[in-house]
């Protein structure tokens, strides 16, 4: 067994599983990793099957003891700063943390989110039968704070060496991302869809695991005050009275009454969650279609990926 | 025919009015439980709300046009919506926060406004904003009234709300703008894993005004 303390942990640390899927219409969204690729990568690395769990980092960063015994693990995602005992690498990495060393997690050049994941079982709550952390509410697995102390179980299952993890090129940042218009967009006048697609709007330290607000050319609803309360989806963006638009991430409220101008494919989404506050960023409007056939691409790039570590899948 | 509009790559919005009606909601629960009775491959789930019904799919198993024609087969059959399961919830009203607040903006005297509460035909139009908030339509017209200009924090769980012509019990602590004018000891999150959140979309409820005593043993 190991038992590893929390020294320090930044806002927006959790504990994160794949998701808690089918319980939209109870109000309840999916959580689960804001990037989810580079977590599928973290889980396959160490050999885990696609529901096991990891800790997801935000630009706040960690600091982990390791009180007992040793930790293999993976840090995958963004481009973050690793610091293991004495030695010091990037995210993109396997490596092992011993009793007595600090695993020191901050961020690097580039990215928001980078995944912390253990070989053997991380012991945390469940909620609803998922471990993601449903940030609004704290439940699940939960927000690592400091002082808190978690065990890892089974061990045994330690990867020989330490080795870098190759970076794909889709797992980079996304400052142009994909669209499809609506469902909302009737309530929006012609010259403020034109701005939408064409103009580029800046991310906002307005970011939590819910979602970001943008800023960029006011997109005045027309008319829309009063429509329904309307289901929204992870990658909705939702235009405010003020004329100020949030895509929805994650943690997302399932309903809301104000509308949704375009939602971003969900191929993009972890590029999008990417990039940091005061980043540009532009969306280029493509059919449905088309939104299908890149995710498809998205999910074989993700499997060929993947497929090079053993029984590694989504 | 309801108007069928894709989302992103993964979903089908599929509205049946642009204003809120029994009529319209019953159209919702209807391809709803059609849904749920035959589900196609891919289909991941369905959100239900006031006028329509948001169907999320696996994009690497299906697409929109494949997922419009199976939707398109399901409205046309013309199910009726399952008989809805009739709940009773118990609400005290003594103590609570914006009950005199309430009485002096709606002209009525406290008793009047449980009275008028308590005598609501409640239905469960959706769920929203945070896990197990169901909100109950069916509030009695002398009880309209707009939302407080800025929201409340920390109010806990098991309160009794309403603004506009909607009802509803927290679940969490959270922000609410609402007036909060009774407690109840129901859990609509119930903490049980075969059956984690009370109500379905569509149950109808009505209310049972319960003393402070008999709330506290029962919560």
């Amino acid at each position: 067994m190991t038992r590893l303390r929390v020294a320090f942990a930044g806002p927006h640390v959790t504990v994160q599983d794949k998701g808690r899927f089918g319980m939209m219409r109870f109000g309840v969204p999916e959580s689960g990793p804001m990037d989810r690729k580079a977590f599928a990568i973290a889980l396959a690395a160490l050999g885990h099957a696609a529901d096991a769990v990891a800790i997801e980092v935000s630009l706040g960063g960690l600091t982990l003891e390791c009180l007992e015994g040793a930790a293999t693990f993976a840090v995958v995602g963004g481009g973050f700063i690793v610091q293991t005992g004495a030695r010091r690498s990037g995210s993109w990495q396997i490596e092992t943390l011993h009793a007595g060393e600090r695993l020191v997690i901050r961020p690097g050049p580039w990215g928001s989110w980078t995944y912390l994941a253990f070989a053997g079982a991380l012991q945390v709550a469940r909620w609803l039968g998922s471990a993601a952390t449903h940030g609004p509410s704290g439940l699940g697995g939960g927000r690592l704070i400091a002082g808190q102390e978690f065990e890892i179980q089974d061990t045994g299952i330690v990867v020989a060496a330490a080795r870098p993890l190759p970076c794909p090129v889709w797992a980079r940042p996304r400052s142009v991302v994909q669209a499809v218009l609506g469902p909302q967009d009737r309530f929006f006048a012609a010259n403020s869809l034109e701005d939408f697609a064409t103009r580029p709007f800046y991310l906002t330290d307005a970011y939590d695991r819910m979602g970001v607000r943008l800023r960029g050319p006011s997109l005045m609803p027309v008319g829309a005050l009063s429509i329904p309360s309307e289901p929204i989806l992870r990658g909705s963006v939702q235009v405010a009275g003020d004329g100020l638009a949030t895509v929805m991430l994650a943690d997302h409220g399932t309903t809301g009454g104000y509308p949704k101008i375009a939602t971003v494919i969900s191929d993009d989404l972890d590029g999008f969650a990417q990039l940091r506050p005061k980043d540009a960023v532009r969306f280029k409007l493509i059919t449905p279609e088309d939104a299908v056939a890149l995710t498809r691409r998205g999910a074989r790039a993700l499997d060929r990926y993947l497929g090079q570590f053993p029984g590694g899948s989504r | 025919m309801p108007l069928f509009r894709p989302v992103a790559d993964h979903a089908m919005l599929v509205q049946f009015a642009t204003t809120i009606s029994d009529a319209a909601h019953a159209e919702v629960l209807a391809l709803d439980q059609a849904l749920a009775a035959a589900p196609f491959a891919g289909f991941r789930e369905a959100i239900p709300a006031f006028v329509n019904i948001l169907v999320d799919f696996d994009p690497t198993v299906t697409d929109h046009a494949a997922v419009e024609a199976y939707l398109r087969g399901l409205a046309g059959q013309a199910f009726q919506a399952l008989r809805p399961t009739p709940r009773e919830v118990p609400v005290c009203y003594e103590g609570a926060p914006d009950l005199e607040e309430v009485a002096r903006q709606t002209g009525l005297s406290p008793d009047a406004v449980i009275a008028a509460h308590l005598s609501g035909d409640y239905k469960v139009f959706l769920y929203g904003f945070a896990p197990g908030y169901a909100y109950m339509g069916g509030l009695p017209d002398a009880l309209r009234l707009d939302r407080k200009s800025s929201p409340v924090r920390g109010v806990p769980a098991g309160r009794v709300i309403i603004a506009g012509s909607q009802c509803l019990i927290t679940t969490l602590s959270m922000p609410t703008g609402w007036w909060i004018i009774g407690r109840t000891p129901t859990k609509v999150l119930t903490g049980d894993a075969a059956r984690p959140f009370l109500f379905d979309v569509g149950d109808h409820i009505r209310l049972r005004r319960i003393t402070l005593a008999e709330c506290e043993a029962l919560e």
